[in-house]
């Protein structure tokens, strides 16, 4: 038979609620004692033994990316002000906003090139972004064009996918590696969808300007990126490369998430999809494109001056 | 192996079998071309030629970390005097008790200084297999601290260049000390045998030039085989644009870290070969202008070719050994006003003379899978 202790005292009740961790630390002084106290519970692995992120993403609730209340400022100027911004699985998202609106920090914090002071960056529900640098946070499926296209010059364009191609990444492996039949149909898949396939085995540096942009986003699709984030896709093409350019992202988005920067509002329009409207560091507004040309605050800070 | 390696290396394959003949005949026409023929090879032509060679292998380690991964370390000298001085040491156990002051352990400059017992990173170095395990390690692990710290705090271009030449002054002025039990300014020299075999010896002499072109062709190899691999693809796309290396996943800390390290162990390997045919190592080998000298060697030769490293080496260093001899106080304009006129007109070096047909694979045909 067990005895149920009836009544407990105040100081008692106190002593059975405190953590194990509490009776073990108490005579440190009290600043240390949370953080030691973590060290010495019985009921949880250390935090270095815990995965840092999950090899799965978790995306049940739809979104792929979520950026909440991010801040961050350069000398005092705020180029992110408190931006929240939810980009849904294999959405293609438009953002728009006057030079100066904070577009390329926003595209670096969520690389990992920038780290905000305040805020929240996570892919999925599960991996959170701010802990990683750019090659973890790449491995995990971020992809980026910049805005000036960048391409491996002296290599190939063959060479230029095989680089960016998903799968080796340590120093030993990447010597031995060579390519097999399935990779090397990827490859060809990849160079079709870029419209590059004659020209594989010219240098990059060869390429015109429009090429390398579509050898810069084939490069992600060898990634096996699940964000393209496409940093001013169309600066300096033709109206013939713009059009392709159009087809080739919308024909992603689905099987990607595609986060296009874009200033010209054409292209914005001809890829007809959710625009949001960036200006001085937070969201202004957000909609389909018609919904972003009426709101008159947004007719205010961009589309008036344009 | 050898066939993917050199495959469209047609300047590679030029010089890898210039060095097998020469490796070959050299030796043959000292011993077999009796003195006096004018076919004969004195064993001085043949140390010096082994000389040329290992600065021709500290130039190729040079050229993989610049011409390749655009590191330029104005700091080779140090693992290459390293490297020396780990089979300094080794030579210097050898002599025994046939030191000046026949100590049977202590080598003469710690008897000088008045010290009774050996320091304790001195031991070992009388097994030959420590030695060299030593002029593979020592670099190695200089080079893997250094590379860690500057790669991961992202230091690079002329910062990194500076820092080089910082961790090479500042060795140089350590081991003119002779408080660090390396010799001090004399360094380490009077050196008697090698494995057993004396030094001074022809034979002797024509096996270690003999190593030396084996160790040319090895690094060569080597070199070859990181530049032909996917690593090899990511140092160049490093060199030309390492944030989009860095955005496709790629770790670029640790691939520049351990090509970093390779060219310091090959480095390293090119010391200890060079210092039992010259008979010295001392601080002197540390000073900032050696690893500059270096650079214009790789420079002149033509950078990211590797075989133009070793003709820049073998050129420049036959022109010095030449100009020293005829005109002693000329060799150092000389050297700059090559440097220049280099730079000016031969902005792809000696090497990129000759049509690009001849040595630079065609882009076409490479990827042509």
């Amino acid at each position: 038979m067990t005895t149920i202790p009836q009544q407990l005292s105040p100081e008692k009740l106190d002593q059975s609620q405190l953590a194990p961790e509490a009776k073990l630390t108490q005579w440190l002084p009290a600043q240390f004692r949370k953080s030691v106290g973590h060290f010495v519970r019985r009921d949880q692995v250390f935090d270095f033994l815990k995965p840092q992120h999950h090899p799965l993403l978790d995306t049940r609730h739809n979104i792929l990316l979520y950026l909440e209340g991010v801040t961050k400022s350069f000398d005092g100027f705020k180029a992110i002000d408190d931006l929240n911004l939810y980009i849904k699985e294999g959405e293609l998202r438009c953002i728009i906003g006057p030079n100066g609106a904070g577009k390329t920090t926003m595209m670096d914090i969520i690389t990992g090139k920038t780290r905000p002071d305040e805020g929240q960056v996570w892919l999925g529900s599960n991996i959170n972004l701010q802990k990683m640098d750019e090659a973890e946070i790449a491995n995990a499926g971020v992809g980026r064009k910049f805005q000036k296209p960048t391409v491996f010059e002296c290599l190939s364009v063959w060479h230029n996918l095989e680089l960016a191609m998903a799968g080796e990444r340590s120093v030993w492996r990447v010597f031995r590696a060579s390519l097999n039949g399935e990779q090397r149909d990827e490859l060809d898949r990849v160079l079709s969808l870029i419209g590059l396939q004659n020209h594989a085995a010219l240098l990059a540096g060869n390429l015109s300007h429009g090429q390398k942009q579509w050898l810069e986003i084939g490069m992600l699709l060898m990634q096996k990126t699940k964000l393209l984030l496409v940093d001013e896709p169309v600066a300096g093409m033709t109206h013939q490369e713009m059009d392709r350019t159009a087809d080739l992202l919308t024909s992603l988005a689905g099987d990607h998430s595609v986060v296009v920067v874009e200033h010209d509002m054409d292209f914005v329009r001809s890829i007809a999809s959710t625009v949001s409207v960036l200006h001085q560091g937070h969201m202004l507004a957000e909609g389909s494109m018609s919904e972003i040309q009426s709101d008159p605050r947004v007719k205010d800070v961009y589309l008036g001056e344009s | 192996m050898l066939k993917t390696i050199l495959k469209d290396d047609h300047g590679g394959q030029l010089l890898l079998s210039l060095l097998l003949v020469v490796g070959f005949t050299i030796p043959a026409l000292n011993l077999l071309v009796p003195q006096g023929h004018f076919l004969h090879v004195e064993t001085y032509t043949i140390t010096l030629l082994g000389k040329y060679l290992t600065y021709a292998l500290l130039a190729l380690a040079v050229d993989l970390v610049w011409g390749y991964l655009g590191i330029l370390s104005l700091g080779h000298g140090a693992f290459f005097a390293l490297g020396g001085y780990a089979m300094g040491m080794y030579l210097m156990r050898q002599i025994g008790d046939r030191g000046v002051y026949g100590d049977p352990v202590l080598p003469d400059f710690m008897v000088f200084l008045n010290w009774k017992e050996l320091p304790w990173f001195w031991h070992g170095f009388d097994m030959f297999w420590f030695a060299c395990l030593m002029v593979v390690l020592v670099p190695g692990v200089l080079a893997w601290g250094f590379g860690s710290l500057a790669f991961r705090s992202r230091v690079s271009g002329v910062y990194l260049s500076i820092m080089t030449q910082a961790m090479t002054f500042a060795l140089m002025l350590a081991f003119f000390r002779n408080e660090m039990g390396f010799g001090g300014n004399n360094g380490l020299t009077d050196f008697k045998d090698l494995l057993g075999f004396s030094l001074q010896s022809d034979s002797t002499r024509i096996a270690l030039f003999v190593a030396s072109v084996v160790a040319l062709i090895a690094g060569y190899l080597i070199c070859r085989a990181v530049i032909s691999s996917r690593l090899g693809k990511i140092a160049v796309a490093t060199r030309d644009a390492e944030s989009r290396v860095r955005f496709i996943g790629y770790n670029v800390d640790q691939f520049k870290l351990w090509i970093f390290v390779l060219s310091a162990v090959l480095a390293g390997i090119a010391g200890a070969l060079y210092v039992p045919q010259v008979g010295i190592i001392n601080p002197g080998e540390f000073a900032p202008l050696n690893s500059i000298e270096i650079v214009v060697w790789v420079a002149l030769g033509g950078r990211a070719t590797l075989f133009g490293a070793i003709v820049g080496a073998l050129l420049i260093n036959y022109a010095k050994s030449w100009f020293t001899i005829e005109f002693p106080e000329v060799w150092l304009f000389a050297l700059g006003s090559l440097f220049v006129l280099a730079t000016l007109f031969l902005p792809k070096g000696i090497t990129g003379l000759f049509s690009d047909s001849l040595f630079v694979k065609s882009s076409r045909k490479e990827a042509a899978l």
